[in-house]
């Protein structure tokens, strides 16, 4: 007991009462909005779908830090601008393809063509990236790449504003996805959001077979365990590397026509830096490094997004709660940190100080 | 590793960086720099015009109207590529290899460019246009391109003038020591004279009077008078200025102590006086900057305790600066209806220091047991959640909402009132010589050896003894006191507080300060501060494109000079030994990289 007392510092007190007081503000407001009965089943379902929906974009962007932070234990500040650059180069190709009448006439196939764009373009992004900004600091003590990537972000957001200009574009309506319901339990969910997690969870399985059933893959697993001794198998850790970038720029381009066709307002060279703020509280949620935590992670923040102002805030009596929604997101960020620094699946990584 | 000189030219990489330079050049075009930067002429006239069509071909064209920001960037490129080509022994140092050389590299630097004009005048024909995707492809940069002549001719002319400059820039370095130095003087002193030139034509006037300025400069860029009286100043320091510089140290040194002391104390009052009567030399508009250098100036050495000390990478610096600004702008604000609390700036200037130091004490006891990385991202998060809370209409009828808090008043001392830049200047002075001289002191003090121990190895640091969580709240805190100084100063500074000027760009703008400054260096600092704040404000140009230099600055040091302009003698020590220890890596970061960290698992 004793023991127990002098390890008590003062600070594990204040994290005590700060960890009570969060359970207590969402219980309490959970229960009042509940009670209140304002929200109807149907409502709650929506929102959950929603929120799932966004989630599966968030998972997918989560995932290229996850990926990246596996095998560099790096924080790839510029993946959120990564995100932006496929998102932002195919409205214009989405736009002309509305021009030319394809997302009528041939939706899926112009849709996987924009897919496939997105992700080369991001993919090129990512490699740049990696190519001039983070490969000559690989040695170099820890806070000079995170530096690195944080101006490398901004870089990259005012080379596309330069580019594109500084307006926002929007993505062109795709009927098929637009007009069509889907209903499930007889609540109606938009074949938007089908979409959205359908091609999410094609995308996410592709990238689950080929890090565990691919020769790339077990070698990308090899170097996240041990980069000496993978080095010393024959695995060239440069191009191990590379194609993680690779990876990663793949999954956020595509995350940007997906996230584009969902919800097509306000393309343009700020879009990433929220989304990827957001995505990496995903990662760190499900266990930073950890793949299918990033997954996990990003569907638990997409749901905690959506249901959370409505759930929680107003049940508090706060107003105008959907303005607070991104502030939800970097509490929870915080809160992780606080609760389970080491995510829902990830190992115990804050108590090593890597 | 000293190369073997050259004696014949290393075709290979004269290419690639040639190619390199020329994709700058295409970069600098597409970005639509050139265009908003040929707003500002430098030289006028003729001699500009001259200058323009440049390099090699001396004709001048009567509708250029002088040398321009953006002409001067488009020929910095292919300049300093000659340099770069001669300076890094790709090419041999003698004139002949020097001219082929710079005929190469000048010639396959215009590749880019020459596909892009080649491609726009195509699509062009075929009534589409670049322009369509990229914004900035419009016909001011063709024309500036082309120099406003036809496809072939313009092409010509472009070829001409990157190839003249190459050349130029590579048998620079051939001239002897003593002349190329007067010679690089004296351009960059016109250049910089040219550049400045609206803030030299404000500050000469009452010493020249109208006449006499127009001599020098007509609407802000130089006359040919101007430029030869200035060129002829750049030759002579640069013929004269080493040997005098020696010539004094060497009287000082010669100087007994007591006298030497003098000399320092004469230097130090005479900077001080210099401080002191500043704003009244330099005018309204400078001394607007000068607050704004100070006010950031202020934050930079705040932050430069957590990122340059302890090591600790805090992206969310704004949120001190905001919960400043608004306890002052709630705290004074005197609106018409008398709803406010109105109490004096001086009274609640304390108070914000106190609310910030709350407000980073609270915030550091959750995140500072995470690593650094996170601590960054979460910071991040923290500045956001600031910015989302003081635009909601939760709080609103506390902080206003998206309005903000309107009729902060000036500051006002026994009946003086501090209403224009040149008064509030010195309060300024006072705070930027007050947090200073605190962290000064703090630098040599036992909590500055703790928060370097800890920067350099957390797990050694802790063995000796330090104790963690204490050491890095104690920094985060302290940090966070100047940001909230300078905030509540910024509040009474401009009278009115928006939620929108409190966004991630503070923070990021603070971080550049101190990275090109250097970590841990105060006089960095400090000309950090001076060039990345004061220049984007004098040069309204840069404004547009302050955040792209921003971040290409903050990865081009952190690649080439991650100490900074001005380094912190400790600070370069370590950096160097990373950089130059190729052996396994040893420091606890490193270690960790080959040890088994996170995998990926699935």
């Amino acid at each position: 007991m004793t023991e127990f007392l002098e390890r008590f510092s003062w600070v594990s007190l204040f994290l005590w009462v700060f960890r009570i007081v969060v359970i207590l503000l969402i219980v309490v407001g959970t229960w009042n909005s509940l009670s209140s009965g304002k929200y109807t089943s149907e409502q709650l379902f929506s929102l959950t779908t929603a929120g799932l929906t966004q989630g599966s974009i968030y998972a997918l962007i989560a995932l290229g830090y996850t990926l990246v932070y596996g095998i560099l234990l790096m924080i790839n500040f510029a993946h959120g601008e990564v995100f932006m650059a496929g998102a932002f180069t195919a409205s214009f190709l989405a736009t002309w393809m509305a021009t030319q009448g394809w997302l009528v006439s041939n939706p899926f196939i112009s849709i996987i063509v924009l897919l496939l764009f997105a992700a080369g373009i991001s993919t090129v992004v990512a490699v740049l990236l990696e190519r001039v900004a983070y490969r000559p600091l690989r040695n170099a003590p820890r806070l000079v790449p995170l530096i690195t990537a944080i101006g490398a972000s901004f870089f990259l957001q005012y080379t596309f504003r330069g580019f594109y200009g500084s307006g926002f574009r929007s993505y062109p309506d795709v009927p098929v996805l637009s007009q069509n319901n889907f209903f499930l339990f007889g609540f109606r969910i938009p074949a938007a959001q089908v979409f959205v997690m359908g091609s999410a969870f094609f995308l996410m399985f592709g990238l689950y077979l080929l890090v565990e059933k691919t020769k790339i893959g077990r070698a990308m697993r090899a170097v996240s365990e041990d980069k000496e001794v993978a080095k010393l198998m024959g695995i060239d850790i440069d191009r191990v590397i590379v194609i993680t970038f690779m990876l990663g720029g793949a999954l956020a381009g595509a995350a940007g026509v997906i996230n584009g066709l969902y919800r097509p307002q306000g393309v343009g060279y700020t879009m990433g830096l929220i989304p990827g703020i957001k995505a990496f509280t995903a990662a760190v949620l499900g266990g930073i490094g950890n793949v299918p935590g990033a997954m996990i992670g990003g569907l638990i923040l997409g749901v905690v997004e959506a249901l959370g102002p409505n759930l929680v805030l107003d049940g508090l009596g706060i107003p105008g709660s959907n303005q607070l929604k991104d502030a939800i997101a970097f509490t929870m960020l915080v809160v992780i940190l606080i609760f389970r620094p080491q995510g829902i699946l990830g190992e115990k990584l804050a108590e090593k100080k890597a | 590793m000293i190369k073997e000189k050259t004696t014949v030219i290393r075709w290979r990489e004269l290419v690639n960086l040639s190619l390199l330079f020329g994709g700058g050049l295409l970069y600098v075009a597409v970005i639509g720099m050139v265009v908003t930067f040929s707003g500002r002429t430098m030289i006028q006239g003729v001699a500009g015009s001259v200058v323009t069509i440049g390099g090699g071909l001396l004709f001048p064209i009567p509708d250029v109207p002088g040398l321009t920001v953006g002409r001067l960037l488009m020929f910095a490129i292919p300049t300093v590529l000659g340099l770069a080509v001669v300076y890094r022994d790709i090419v041999p140092r003698n004139l002949t290899t020097a001219v082929v050389g710079g005929t190469a590299a000048g010639a396959l630097a215009t590749v880019w460019l020459g596909l892009l004009v080649i491609i726009e005048t195509a699509l062009l024909a075929a009534d589409l246009s670049l322009r369509a995707v990229f914004v900035n492809v419009s016909p001011n940069l063709m024309d500036m391109l082309l120099y406003g002549q036809d496809l072939f001719a313009g092409l010509m002319l472009l070829l001409a003038t990157n190839v003249g400059l190459a050349i130029l820039g590579a048998s620079f370095l051939i001239i002897p020591t003593r002349p190329r130095r007067a010679l690089g003087y004296a351009l960059l002193l016109t250049l910089f004279v040219g550049l400045f030139g609206e803030i030299f034509t404000q500050i000469l006037r009452p010493w020249l009077g109208n006449s006499g300025i127009r001599v020098l400069f007509r609407s802000g860029a130089l006359t040919t008078t101007g430029i030869a009286i200035v060129f002829a100043s750049g030759l002579l320091i640069g013929w004269f200025g080493k040997q005098t510089r020696e010539r004094q140290k060497t009287w000082v040194d010669s100087l007994p102590r007591e006298q030497q002391t003098r000399v320092r104390w004469a230097q130090v009052i005479f900077s001080v006086l210099l401080l002191l009567v500043l704003p009244w030399i330099i005018g309204t508009f400078l001394s607007e900057v000068a607050t704004t250098v100070g006010i950031y100036i202020m934050m930079a050495l705040g932050l430069n305790i957590a990122i340059g000390l302890a090591g600790l990478l805090d992206l969310g610096y704004v949120t001190n600066f905001a919960v400043g600004a608004y306890v002052m702008a709630v705290l004074t604000s005197t609106p018409p209806d008398g709803s406010g609390y109105g109490l004096s700036f001086w009274v609640v200037l304390p108070l914000c220091l106190l609310a910030a130091m709350t407000m980073g004490f609270l915030f550091a006891l959750p995140v500072l047991r995470m690593r650094g990385d996170y601590l960054a991202i979460a910071t991040l998060g923290f500045g956001e959640i600031i910015r989302i809370l003081a635009i909601s209409d939760w709080l609103s009828p506390l902080l206003g909402g998206a309005q903000g808090v309107l009729y902060v008043p000036k500051p006002e001392l026994l009946g003086f009132t501090f209403g224009g830049p040149q008064t509030l200047y010195y309060i300024i002075l006072v705070g930027v010589l007050f947090v200073l001289y605190c962290v000064w002191r703090l630098n040599n003090s036992r909590a500055g050896r703790q928060w370097m121990a800890i920067r350099e190895d957390e797990d050694v640091a802790e063995a000796m003894g330090i104790n963690l969580v204490r050491t890095k709240v104690l920094a985060f805190t302290l940090s966070a006191a100047a940001g909230g100084l300078a905030g509540g100063i910024f509040a009474a500074k401009l009278g009115t507080v928006f939620p929108q000027s409190f966004n991630v760009f503070v923070s990021i703008n603070v971080l550049s300060i101190i990275i090109v400054g250097g970590m841990g260096s105060i006089p960095g600092i400090i000309v950090g501060g001076i060039f990345l704040v004061g220049m984007p404000e004098v040069l309204r140009e840069f404004a547009e494109y302050r955040m792209l230099l921003y971040g290409a600055l903050l990865v081009v040091m952190m690649l080439q000079r991650p100490e900074g302009i001005i380094p912190s003698a400790i600070r370069q020590r370590e950096l160097k030994a990373h950089r130059e220890d190729d052996s396994p890596p040893t420091g606890p970061d490193e270690a960790h990289l080959g040890r088994s960290g996170t995998s990926i698992t699935t």
